[in-house]
């Protein structure tokens, strides 16, 4: 499931940090990994490190478990953050706070998912 | 209407329209339901399947071309073509059969599809075999978002945070298309239904409740394409193809990543379909718009034009899709009553709406109908037909 166009966002997950990444030609940043940079077509790219900061885009919370493996995390709530560097990640928001709102800052950080595959974890800031 | 070098107005009928019936559990196979919807197809057009010299397939399950030649004892398949647009291939096949019978590449080209999803065909194993959910296979399912309901749900959140749209709204729609499927009478869910039931329904994904979301279900839809010129020759009025277009929305691979989570693809292809068709919203009859999920319907009406963006809501309520409405909408049942045909089943119900035959559920005197598609987490085509004459 790891190739080499994502091996720095797996990295940094297992050390909790994201990772997207910087095109070294024109300096614009993306994620999900791509192979060519859609602003300039360079394929040369650097590992850019979060800050973490964030806000929320939109989120759903799950009710219907579609895989057996996250029937015992329902309800659990899946948020889209605008992370403060361009580009978004989805991510598990915990605790559930009871008025999400848009436009809200939250953290984000990784904690292991119902596999072990680290996966990306907003806390309201 | 003047005709440049890449319109296919009025360059292309739909001659003939097949389906099985629409139901659970099937004991045919997704090819056997094929077959049997080309077959219904190739002689309600008045062809025999010799006739046929394209195939264009619309499903992940659909078996390829050759399965047409080998069953059919096809001679001399002239044109065959991959549609990779999910819920929205039926307009694509549409598209690409219209170009080929356009070209001369083709005579008469048979969209079909069919599947039994009791045979591993349920959306939430089957998108992550698909390389367009790569993305969502790798950065997405660890965390959870596993199935169509839980990708599409926060571009409905979004939209009701920013415009106020409600939950009860969605429900207008389900409430009509069930009302719809009853009347039409092939459909998997025929018992009426009522806004509180919507309400109480348990929810999947938030906003979406059970009856926001489409049916898993058995059955084969197929057409044929012809010219307008041998159309008139053939068994069934012809309706004739007006105007279509396909459109990719931005971060067609990524919802997460999409820069407006309100707009699909469908934004771009209808002011394209539209002008093709020297037609627009006001002039449509019937309307078989897309519907794996309530909110999709509402979303496809703003991007079409039939509202402005964030009125779709206000739209959709007092009764204005349902039949005797001022658009009637999915007459069928659509994808959320009569069965997940994958579009294919909107297509022959436009088809049957602009001949007259389409029964209780008939448009009186419809002149101009619309097909459109969604898939693969926003791809859409729009497809504006209208009844030809002889
Ligand atoms: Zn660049």
């Amino acid at each position: 499931m790891t190739d080499d166009l994502s091996t720095g966002y797996w990295d940094g997950a297992r050390r909790g940090v994201l990772v997207l990444q910087r095109c070294t030609a024109c300096g614009h940043v993306r994620h999900y990994p791509t192979l060519l940079c859609p602003a300039c077509h360079s394929d040369t790219v650097e590992p850019l490190e979060a800050s973490g900061r964030g806000t929320v885009h939109s989120w759903t919370v799950a009710h219907h478990a579609f895989d057996p493996a996250f029937a015992g995390e329902l309800p659990y709530t899946l948020v889209t953050i605008d992370v403060e560097e361009g580009p978004r990640v989805l991510a598990r928001l915990e605790p559930d706070p009871a008025d999400l709102r848009i436009d809200q800052p939250v953290t984000i950080g990784f904690a292991p998912g119902a596999g072990g595959t680290p996966v990306p974890l907003a806390r309201p800031a | 209407m003047t005709r440049d070098g890449v319109s296919l107005h009025d360059r292309a009928a739909v001659v003939g329209v097949g389906e099985t019936s629409y139901l659970r559990g099937s004991k045919d196979s997704a090819l056997a339901l094929q077959l049997q919807a080309s077959l219904t197809a190739i002689r309600d057009a008045g062809l025999e399947p010799g006739d046929i010299d394209g195939v264009v397939p619309v499903g992940i399950t659909g078996a390829p071309a050759e399965e047409y030649i080998a069953n059919f004892g096809l001679v001399d398949l002239r044109f065959s073509a991959v549609v990779p647009h999910g819920g929205a291939s039926g307009i694509g096949a549409l598209q690409a059969a219209a170009a080929a019978v356009n070209a001369g590449i083709a005579k008469h080209v048979l969209v079909p599809s069919g599947r039994n999803v009791s045979s591993g065909d349920k959306a939430g194993v089957r998108i992550h075999q698909m390389p367009q959910f790569r993305l969502v296979t790798e950065f997405e399912k660890p965390a959870g978002a596993i199935a169509p309901a839980q990708l599409y749900a926060p571009m409905a959140r979004r939209h009701m945070e920013l415009y106020g749209t409600t939950s009860r709204q969605f429900a207008e729609i389900a409430v009509s298309t069930r009302e719809h499927a009853g009347m039409h009478g092939n459909a998997v869910m025929t018992k009426p239904i009522t806004i509180d039931d919507h309400q109480s329904s348990r929810l999947i994904a938030d906003p979406f409740r059970l009856l926001d979301c489409s049916l898993e279900s058995d059955g084969g839809a197929a057409f044929v394409v012809s010219s307008p010129e041998r159309a008139r020759d053939l068994a069934q009025p012809p309706v004739h193809l007006a105007g279509i277009a396909m459109g990719h929305p931005d971060s067609p691979s990524s919802i997460t990543q999409r820069p407006d989570l309100t707009k699909v693809g469908i934004a771009k292809a209808a002011p394209i379909a539209w002008g093709m068709a020297g037609l627009g919203p006001d002039d449509v009859d019937v309307a078989e718009i897309y519907d794996c999920f309530t909110y999709v319907v509402l979303c496809q009406l703003e991007d079409m034009g039939f509202c402005a963006k964030g009125e779709g809501g206000a739209f959709v309520e007092g009764g204005r899709l349902r039949l005797g409405g001022a658009l009637p909408t999915n007459t069928h049942g659509g994808l959320l009553s009569q069965g997940h045909m994958l579009g294919m089943n909107h297509i022959v119900e436009a088809v049957r709406q602009l001949r007259g035959t389409a029964g209780r559920a008939q448009v009186d005197g419809a002149q101009v109908a619309i097909a459109t598609g969604y898939g693969d987490m926003g791809d859409g085509g729009l497809a504006v037909l209208t009844r030809g004459s002889r």
